[in-house]
């Protein structure tokens, strides 16, 4: 990874130990964009790409108790796995690969997403299914224009939580030197540069905070009928 | 106004059966039951009887065991289910509103899926809000914010958006305290005298069915047809124990509250029209057992007169006659009429409708009218 530009280096040998030095925030925002972009990016893939998956799967659950059963045992077993664990062990399956971190990331968001969706849809009262079957909507139709809008509350809540866990997971992608603001720390700790240590931690945090507000912005403004029940 | 009833509407059980996988017991046995078209009838009987299976077996929601159920003489799984829903209205006892869906969207959800167009849907939706008694105000609030009375009126228009034939309702006042309940009983069948559906309506409540049904069906556990006949039918003529004890006690009085004072035979009784002598006023009291008499000039009623004032000469009408004390209505049932003699001190009531006069109600007569 090329944090270190001859210029930053030079630099850097002065500084080391403060916590926030400016004049190296000033001289590295491509450095320091570029670790935002990859963890935005790892995050929604890992978000998005859970999402996919676990829709379908607690759809399937849903409608069978069996299935349900199994998915959620597996999903709550799996998401007992320490991720550092995953890594290790998925290290020397794929190598130090974009995939070794994704795959974990995504495993572990759709577990949250899965029971949030099957939370979501069991929560949509029978006596609004046999309405809907009553006036005839055809099953596919009562999922999209009943049971999913109703579900919704629940499924953004647990994108939140995923967003959020992902936010802070992705940061051990640098451990693999994938990059994300985790690079920003670990290299900050190794040379040492402080700083980079504190922009790094800062931009996680905050980049956290944004994500939880704009869904629950999001969820308000597609749910509003939820706000005004008592 | 009033709409022709539909003739492709009437709802015929021809042996439906419902057995549901692993139980022994059928929920339903053999059935055998004709819903004629334009009228209310009524499923009553104990929990668990099977009224809830009897309903949706009709739109397809539960598949009878063996058996087959016909709507206007067609079959209905000639259809698809999704197909023959739509042309059947459901109401819920727990009104089944979509919280997430404003009024006026719950109300044309049918509309919107058949593909109306948006000029259509308004119009009809405006037209129903009206038909339940709802405001135009409440339309755009989401059904939360609405009271229990009002949710059950949504949940009755928007079975009614697409104008089906055949409407089916389970428990649909359950869910509301007994004022609004009687009510919204009142106000479907003010409804219904304007659009004259097939409607089957199962309850709890025997007063209930009385109050809107056309016919009661009395079922038993299993699913047993005890009793299927008028509301009068069943109170005068219950065929088992089992039916006279669901009617409970006071079938009689019950009867009252249902006979309208228009049923009776209202001509005759100690009535005398204004030019009679004395001597036929006496001979009218004679035969009705009765100190006083009625006086009456054209529809007109004047008034009663005792025997004492009858003195023998001129005509009736001559005599100062004293304003009536017991006054009721064509349409006031058989129990207000008593409730009103009883309080009058007398045997008698007037009957008048406005200022016409339309005959006497006598206790006898009420008697008579519940042996007829
Ligand atoms: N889906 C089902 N699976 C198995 N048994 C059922 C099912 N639905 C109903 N039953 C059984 O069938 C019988 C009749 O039920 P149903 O709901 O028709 O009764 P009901 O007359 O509507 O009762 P209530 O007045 O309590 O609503 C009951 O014994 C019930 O337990
Ligand atoms: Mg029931």
């Amino acid at each position: 990874m090329t944090f270190w530009g001859p210029r930053g280096w030079a630099l850097g040998v002065v500084n080391t130990e403060r916590w926030l030095w400016w004049e190296w925030v000033r001289t590295h925002p491509d450095d320091i964009l570029r670790a935002l972009r990859e963890h935005v990016v790892f995050t929604v893939v890992a978000v998005v790409g859970g999402l996919v998956l676990s829709a379908p799967l607690a759809f399937a659950g849903t409608r069978r108790p069996r299935l349900r059963g199994a998915i959620l045992g597996l999903a709550g077993a799996v998401y007992t796995i320490p991720s550092l664990a995953l890594f290790a062990i998925l290290v020397p399956v794929f190598g130090l690969q974009r995939i070794t971190v994704i795959l974990p990331l995504v495993g572990y968001t759709l577990l949250i997403l899965v029971r949030n969706i099957i939370a979501g849809l069991d929560g949509v009262s029978p006596s609004l299914k046999e309405a809907a079957d009553g006036m005839g909507f055809t099953p596919l139709a009562r999922l999209l224009r009943v049971e999913l809008p109703l579900a919704l509350p629940a499924i953004i809540a647990g994108v939140r939580i995923a967003t959020v866990t992902t936010i802070g997971l992705t940061t051990i992608a640098a451990i693999a030197g994938l990059g994300g603001l985790g690079q920003l720390i670990v290299v900050g700790l190794n040379r040492p540069m402080r700083t980079a240590v504190t922009v790094g931690a800062v931009l996680s945090v905050a980049l956290a905070v944004l994500a939880d507000l704009g869904l629950g912005g999001l969820q308000r403004a597609l749910t509003p009928w939820a706000r005004r029940e008592r | 106004m009033t709409a022709r009833p539909d003739p492709a509407a009437a709802i015929t059980f021809d042996s439906v059966t419902k057995t549901f996988p692993g139980s022994r017991q059928p929920a339903v046995a053999p059935l055998d039951l004709e819903v004629p078209s334009g009228e209310i009838v009524v499923l009553i009987g104990p929990s668990g009887c099977g009224k809830t299976t009897t309903l949706r077996m009709v739109n397809r929601l539960i598949e009878p065991t063996a058996g087959s159920i016909a709507i206007g003489g067609v079959d209905v799984r000639r259809q698809p289910a999704t197909e023959l829903r739509r042309g059947i209205g459901y109401v819920i006892q727990q009104v089944g509103l979509f919280p997430h869906r404003t009024i006026a969207q719950n109300v044309a959800t049918l509309p919107r899926m058949l593909g109306w167009d948006k000029a259509r849907i308004g119009a009809r939706v405006d037209e129903l809000v009206e038909l339940v008694g709802l405001e135009q105000g409440m339309l755009d609030r989401y059904p939360a914010e609405l009271s229990g009375g009002q949710q059950q009126r949504v949940g009755v228009a928007r079975a009614l958006a697409a104008d089906p034939p055949v409407l089916l309702m389970d428990e649909p006042f359950g869910a509301v305290d007994p004022i609004v309940r009687g009510r919204l009983q009142y106000e479907l069948l003010a409804l219904q005298e304007r659009v004259r559906k097939t409607i089957v309506l199962v309850t709890h409540d025997i007063d209930e069915a009385i109050t809107v049904g056309d016919r009661i069906a009395v079922l038993n556990t299993g699913g047993v047809l005890e009793q299927y006949g008028s509301p009068d039918d069943l109170l005068a003529h219950p065929a088992n124990e089992f039916v006279e004890a669901f009617l409970g006690a006071e079938r009689s009085l019950k009867r009252l509250t249902l006979a309208k004072v228009s049923d009776l035979e209202l001509s005759g009784g100690p009535v005398v029209p204004a030019d009679a002598t004395p001597t036929e006023a006496r001979e009218v009291m004679d035969r009705e057992a009765s100190n006083w008499v009625g006086v009456v000039r054209g529809d007109r009623f004047l008034g009663w007169v005792p025997r004492e004032a009858l003195d023998g000469q001129g005509t009736i009408g001559e005599i100062e006659a004293a304003p009536p004390a017991a006054l009721v209505r064509p349409a006031s049932s058989l129990r207000e009429a008593l409730e009103v003699i009883m309080n009058s001190r007398s045997s008698v009531a007037v009957v008048a409708d406005g200022e016409r006069f339309g005959g006497v109600v006598t206790l006898e007569k009420i008697r008579a009218g519940l042996e007829a």
